[in-house]
């Protein structure tokens, strides 16, 4: 019987071959946690007896989803990370501002094809678009593989997606996410892993690759593994295949070439539904962030639809941009500017109002249109608004219109 | 199942749907903390704000498919436990939900479909792998935990499973 990618790259790293449904117990190359998990990850592994963390160089903090510190009982909980840091000598503890933790990972190298990486943070599978089993654990798993270098974990079956043909211009990685998301429920693909591959990977940036591997996560799974055929890394690495007689539990094929904007409504990231279908709901607060969709070609995107143009006088837009490394980047090609100009708002590089924890929370009754992976009740940290969930270039144009449109009709009037 | 932990757990139950995700659990803006019972004063706000009063200790959260799903936040099944919850029983949990429980030394029991009524009392047979619905006279059966989770919850959770053996065995 062969194997799925995830049953090789497990293999490997417990040093025998192992199949679906088994126990194993694997050393991690790398771990990460953020200001929401890792306070209660460090009080963990004090109390587990932990002096030092395993490997300090595998060992990476990120303070992005409150930061900079909206009060005293946050501000309190980034400085125990900022003394463990120092105290363990963490060579990448990454302050406010540095981006969020996802993004960090892949652009820093901290993960790469053929790891077993833990994040504490739910869309770790996100660095599956490297490649690489990434699955999210909470803080005291998370403080277990800082004192031992290792984890358990259950084999998982593998559903594999195939995606065909050609996606129409401005239909993006986003939309046949949203989509699959919805045909696949929330719980789709509980405890599976998700195996993407097809002519349509094999083109798409590794910022699109990113975007699929993210909201697996909204599916359910324990991680994603793309494809890595087509994938352009700036160091050398061993593509995994699965082998041609690996066992799946499904396989999908899809065709993306009819595909067109998708939307997920409230108040489930799997309630999906055409663009067309809520065209014309009226917005208040319009934002562009998050792990899922904040790279630089999202960025690009939006400023596409918002050059030479301004928001709606009763929106107001609100962009964060994935890092600083981003950020900058952006400022330099101009697209801050014109983001600026068209009337958005920027806030620091890090998870912004995408989890609700500070800044940029929306009012009862409001509708926002976010390009961010979750909708659900409270998300935001208001469980009377309403959030929909799109793509940047269709974020920015239900900005400018003040109403949910397609991009393309913004350009017709 | 098998918890070697002689447990049988009374208590009644407060039920809820499908798809209960940790935003609901514990809404986000209420996670960043270590103080446990400003936690528990949220639990639930969204899906039910008369939870948090009228749950008493020891009662037991019964819900539908997919508890849990959503983020990775452990302060979910923290503020149910902090807030007196005993067990959960589900028809099934999202994964990481279910291995936080599970870590911080709070049962969870698996058994399918259901028909438990809101305010039922319940008894959860954790030994035997059993939940028994003492109004309607029906047992559910649970479903088995592997070995190394059964081990990490009759050491009271991860933390003192670590402390007692110093790091997990060879696969
Ligand atoms: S951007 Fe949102 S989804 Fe991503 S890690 Fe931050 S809070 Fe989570």
């Amino acid at each position: 019987m062969g194997h799925t990618i995830a049953e090789k790259i497990i293999s490997r790293h417990a040093g025998r071959l192992v199949h679906a449904a088994e126990i194993a117990i694997v050393p991690i190359d790398g771990a990460m946690a953020t200001d929401t998990t890792a306070p209660l990850a460090i009080k963990a592994f004090h109390e587990m007896g932990g002096r030092r963390v395993w490997d300090a160089g595998k060992m990476a903090l990120v303070i992005d989803h409150a930061a900079p510190a909206p009060n005293e009982r946050i501000a309190n909980l980034h400085q125990m990370m900022r003394e463990f840091s120092a105290e363990q000598h963490l060579p990448h503890f990454y302050d406010i501002g540095s981006g969020i933790c996802h993004q960090l990972m892949v652009e820093n190298g901290h993960v790469r094809p053929g790891d077993i990486f833990l994040g504490a943070d739910s869309h770790t599978p996100t660095y599956g678009a490297l490649g690489a089993f990434a699955v999210g654990v909470g803080s005291t798993d998370l403080a277990a593989a800082m004192l031992t270098g290792k984890t358990w974990l259950k084999v998982p079956h593998t559903i594999k997606i195939v995606l065909e043909g050609t996606l129409r211009p401005g239909i993006t990685a986003k939309d046949v996410i949203l989509r699959l998301v919805g045909d696949l429920g929330i719980a789709g693909a509980t405890y599976d892993a998700v195996e993407f591959t097809g002519p349509v990977v094999a083109r798409m940036t590794l910022a699109s690759r990113m975007v699929l591997a993210n909201m697996v996560a909204e599916m359910g799974a324990k991680t994603a593994l793309i494809d890595t055929i087509g994938l352009d890394l700036d160091y050398p690495f061993d593509p995994i295949h699965p082998d041609p007689d690996a066992v799946y539990k499904a396989v999908y094929t899809f065709d993306v070439s009819e595909l067109t904007h998708q939307i997920a409504v409230p108040h489930s990231p799997d309630s999906v539904v055409p663009l067309t279908q809520v065209a014309g709901q009226p917005i208040a607060m319009a934002f562009i962030g998050s792990c899922t969709n904040s790279r630089l070609e999202d960025l690009h995107a939006a400023a596409a639809v918002l050059r030479g143009r301004h928001i709606a006088p009763d929106v107001r837009m609100i962009v964060t941009a994935a890092s600083r490394k981003i950020f900058n980047e952006a400022l330099r090609d101009g697209t801050i500017a014109t983001l600026s100009e068209a009337g958005a708002s920027f806030i620091t590089s890090g998870c912004g109002p995408c989890v609700g924890t500070h800044q940029g929370v929306p009012g009862d009754d409001e509708v926002v249109i976010s390009s961010t992976n979750r909708n659900f009740r409270g998300r935001m940290g208001n469980p009377n608004a309403r959030i929909f969930l799109a793509s940047p270039a269709v974020v920015a144009a239900t900005a400018v219109a003040g109403r949910i449109i397609d991009p393309a009709d913004l350009q017709a009037r | 199942m098998a918890y070697k932990a002689k447990q049988v757990i009374r208590g009644a139950a407060h039920v809820y749907g499908d798809n209960i995700d940790t935003d609901r659990i514990i809404p986000g803006k209420y996670t960043k903390t270590l103080d446990l019972s400003h936690l528990a004063d949220h639990v639930l706000e969204d899906l039910d704000p008369t939870f948090r009063d009228r749950v008493q200790p020891g009662d037991i959260l019964v819900a539908g498919d997919n508890f849990g799903c959503g983020s990775s936040r452990e302060q979910a099944p923290l503020a149910l436990k902090e807030a007196g919850v005993s067990v959960v029983v589900a028809s099934y949990f999202a994964r990481i939900f279910f291995r936080n429980a599970i870590n911080i030394g709070l049962p969870v029991v698996e058994i399918g479909r259901h028909t438990i009524a809101d305010g039922t009392q319940l008894e959860v047979d954790l030994a035997r792998g059993e939940v028994r619905d003492l109004s309607a006279e029906q047992t559910y059966a649970a479903a088995p935990l592997p070995d190394i989770m059964l081990a990490i919850l009759d050491a009271g959770g991860l933390v003192r499973y670590l402390q007692i053996t110093g790091d997990y065995g060879d696969s």
